[in-house]
């Protein structure tokens, strides 16, 4: 991240350089010749290097032209400023370069390369349950990969998940609810003409996590199955790989994962968060803490995780 | 299979009959009870619907088959997984087949299958239960309310296998009133049954027992959560106090149970050993292998705790002293998930779909041109070629066979040594019967297998899972043989425990 600014901030200052260079031609003496005039080659050189971020599996380590435009990008301003805004024509918006992620970008919203809610999953379109666990499994997903503010902020770390983890992380987190509201004494059974107004965690806690199927497969309408899609997904988009099959199949993060939730996914879900009047309010510290007192890790049935938000 | 049958009905319920004043209080109590009714409803159901199935089952009694069923899955589940599939199915079929004797074992294996897959309810999408049910709210409005519940829920095992595992409503339905401190629980189920068994009541004492066994796997099952979470995030758990306190109280109580079911063991076998009446022997003996399951499982739970410590300190060495970072970053779980949970669902949904769009990343769309699509399509499909070159026919010299003894010979060996458990015998009188069949060779071939059975393969054969193995012992008896000198050994056949050993072997693995 911090390559990426500190690059822009030379870009932006030395912008003025480069159009006296253009505009004055290397006549002009204040102007070093070592800056050459923008050309049509330079402008082909950026839009590959925006082409190589687009195939996100690729990294610059393997393949040799990358690594030498990444390498432009980072010592020539005007190509950086170049390659910029080939990015931002296409709908893309930059989340960093660097030769750990390579040219990282992202689709912007309504970009032709956004992913829709409705080309990922069929039955999300047309049932509200199924788009909300699409899109909590995604959440979920990215909690589990950096379960600490730390984690998300250390360019070092490299968070590991499994299907299976994430799925019973979650099944905790809802069954601790579910436990609160009996000690509150709530009735959280959903009136039958509002499913709208049921509890999230509710949805998830009744869809059951794995199921026999015909031919060995996992049942996809599981918990377990959409949480196996949302990995298989970001997988293809290059944010995981697979390291086994344990647990439903082994996964670790890469850099543009952590770019890509701390940068866009995590701040975006918190403005609509904001904006619903829901302030969470923390001081940076883990969340995942130890109960009050000791009597909570008392031994009720599943109640595995000692949550306390 | 949400059925109509008892939705339906439990509103009727509702507005019949008098109704105690509608107070918050007294309503919480009656939506309790109507939940609980709502558990027993497939079952019933079950015995509603077979008469719908193509073919004649109204003379299975489903109800019982299902119980039998949750039964057997409460006691299958293990510390990683659950019941297996198949093998709740193979342990039903006794009980349904002495239900209908006469059909055929098909359709006891597809009316055992039926109550499963109704019990898991595969055909919905939560495979779930629902049953609607209505309280009168603070205010004094009536409101319909959906309660979902699951009776058998199908969970992910070891290699992506799929277990069985009873929820607690089933547990509940079960055997009823579980809910409570399972320390305490267990140990009043030991006092009495220690009791039952001084007094000789032992019908009474395997009820007991039994129920001490459901306890001990519920405790088992929630100590097992609670390690997971110990996994998770060292900074989740108190390990200054908390864990070592607990891990503490359940090596304890580990080794409370240990000994008291040890000696609850030695009592056993000793009613078993001392009982006159054939049925109170086989009921002491069903006791003394429920036993020895409990005491099986604690040791399984033993070894789970003593992983604990080596666990936290890995974790910690990752987590605990690497160098803060000077940035803060975005709690995911308690600033997103955890506020996010409890919202209703129209809300939360706004927030997932924005960490969706956000969080994906992009995908390149694709694009087709219709004149490369017409070539793609008209293309012939290429021939392969890169097969490599053409095998070279294998010349095959056969080996000639220079075996001491025919298979013949070694068929009849096997079938002198073929002996009864019971019923061991000596060497030299089968060496005599080998000789009979006028075979010299045959008996120097039983008489090779008899020395080899002298140190049998218990190891090998215990893997292989072997229902039965040959064995030899010297009790110092000179054979007196023209051919043969040594001991006239004792040759025999020992029973082996194949279901005991692979229970064993799951557990050590």
């Amino acid at each position: 991240m911090s390559d990426h600014r500190a690059q822009h901030v030379d870009a932006w200052s030395e912008p003025t350089a480069a159009y006296t260079t253009e505009g004055t031609g290397p006549a002009d003496p204040v102007v070093p010749a070592a800056t050459p005039p923008v050309t049509p080659a330079d402008a082909a050189d950026a839009a590959r290097l925006v082409a190589f971020g687009l195939q996100p599996k690729l990294l610059p380590a393997r393949d040799a032209e990358y690594a030498e435009l990444l390498r432009r990008y980072r010592e020539e301003p005007a190509f950086a400023r170049l390659a910029d805004a080939v990015a931002t024509g296409l709908g893309l918006v930059v989340l960093e370069v660097s030769t750990r992620a390579g040219m990282a970008v992202t689709a912007g919203e309504d970009s032709v390369f956004a992913v829709r809610m409705g080309d990922y999953a069929r039955r999300a379109s047309s049932d509200s349950a199924d788009r909300f666990l699409h899109g909590l499994a995604h959440l979920a997903v990215a909690a589990m990969a950096f379960p600490r503010p730390e984690d998300l902020a250390d360019d070092a770390y490299i968070g590991r998940i499994t299907v299976n983890g994430v799925d019973s992380f979650v099944r905790q987190a809802c069954h601790r609810l579910e436990e609160r509201a009996e000690e509150h004494g709530d009735n959280t059974d959903p009136a039958t003409d509002a499913p709208g107004l049921e509890a999230a965690w509710r949805i998830y806690a009744r869809r059951s996590s794995t199921g026999a199927t015909k031919d060995a497969r996992r049942l996809a309408g599981s918990t377990t199955g959409i949480v196996g899609k949302a990995v298989a997904f970001l997988t293809d988009s290059g944010f995981l790989q697979r390291t086994g099959d344990d647990a439903g199949g082994a996964f670790r993060t890469t850099a543009r994962y952590q770019l890509q939730v701390r940068d866009m996914a995590g701040s975006a879900a918190m403005a609509e968060l904001l904006e619903l009047g829901v302030v969470p309010v923390t001081d940076g510290t883990a969340t995942l803490l130890p109960p009050p007192d000791a009597d909570d890790l008392e031994l009720a049935a599943d109640a595995g995780l000692p949550f306390h938000a | 299979m949400t059925s109509p049958a008892y939705t339906d009905n439990a509103a009727p319920q509702l507005s019949a009959g008098p109704r105690p004043a509608p107070g918050p209080a007294a309503d919480e109590g009656l939506s309790r009870r109507l939940r609980a009714l709502a558990c027993t409803a497939p079952l019933h159901d079950l015995d509603v619907r077979k008469a719908n199935l193509a073919g004649e089952y109204t003379v299975y009694a489903m109800a019982e088959v299902a119980l039998a069923a949750i039964d057997l899955v409460t006691l299958n589940m293990d510390f990683d997984t659950g019941a297996d599939h198949d093998q709740i199915v193979t342990r039903l079929l006794p009980r349904v087949a002495a239900q209908a004797p006469r059909r055929p074992v098909a359709e006891h294996e597809r009316v055992a299958r039926w109550v499963l897959e109704n019990l898991i309810n595969v055909g919905s999408v939560d495979r779930g239960f629902r049953a609607v049910y209505g309280t009168f709210g603070p205010d004094g409005v009536y409101v319909r309310r959906d309660y979902d519940f699951k009776l058998i829920e199908e969970v992910p095992g070891y290699g992506g296998t799929v277990y069985l595992r009873a929820t607690d409503e089933a547990v509940n339905v079960l055997v009823g009133a579980l809910d409570t401190d399972v320390t305490s629980a267990q140990i009043a189920a030991e006092v009495k049954l220690e009791v039952l068994i001084s007094r000789g009541r032992l019908a009474d004492a395997q009820l007991a027992a039994e129920q001490a066994r459901y306890r001990t796997v519920q405790y088992a099952e929630t100590l097992r959560k609670t390690l997971e979470a110990t996994r998770r995030n060292v900074r989740a758990v108190d390990w200054l106090n908390a864990v070592p306190d607990m891990i503490a109280e359940a090596l304890d109580h580990v080794a409370d149970r240990y000994r008291h079911e040890n000696a609850i063991l030695t009592n056993i076998r000793k009613a078993r050993d001392e009982a006159e009446e054939p049925e109170h022997k086989r009921r002491a003996a069903e006791l003394v292998d429920i036993v020895k399951d409990c005491i099986r499982r604690h040791t399984q739970l033993q070894s789970r705790l003593l992983e604990a410590g080596p666990l936290f300190r890995a974790e910690q060495d990752r987590q605990a002293f690497a160098t803060p970072t000077a940035r803060t970053g975005l709690d995911l779980y308690g600033q997103l998930v955890a506020p996010l949970l409890p919202l209703p669902v129209e809300q939360a949904i706004r927030v997932t779909d924005a960490f969706f769009a956000h969080g994906t990343g992009l995908r390149t769309p694709t694009s087709v041109r219709v004149g490369d699509l017409v070539d793609m399509l008209l293309t012939p499909p290429v021939e392969r070629e890169h097969l490599g070159a053409e095998m070279p026919e294998p010349d095959l010299i056969a080996t000639p066979d220079d075996s001491r003894f025919s298979e013949e010979q070694l068929a009849s060996a096997m079938e002198l040594l073929d002996l009864e458990h019971d019923a061991p015998r000596r060497l030299s009188g089968l060496l005599a019967e080998a000789r009979r069949g006028g075979d010299p060779d045959l008996a120097y071939l039983v008489a090779l297998l008899a020395v080899h059975a002298a140190s049998p393969p218990v190891g090998t054969a215990y893997r292989q899972g072997e229902q039965r193995l040959l064995f030899s012992v010297d009790d110092g008896t000179q054979l007196d043989d023209p051919e043969f000198g040594g001991a006239d050994l004792i040759v025999g056949t020992a029973l082996l425990d194949a279901a005991g050993m692979a229970a064993d072997r799951t557990e050590a693995t």
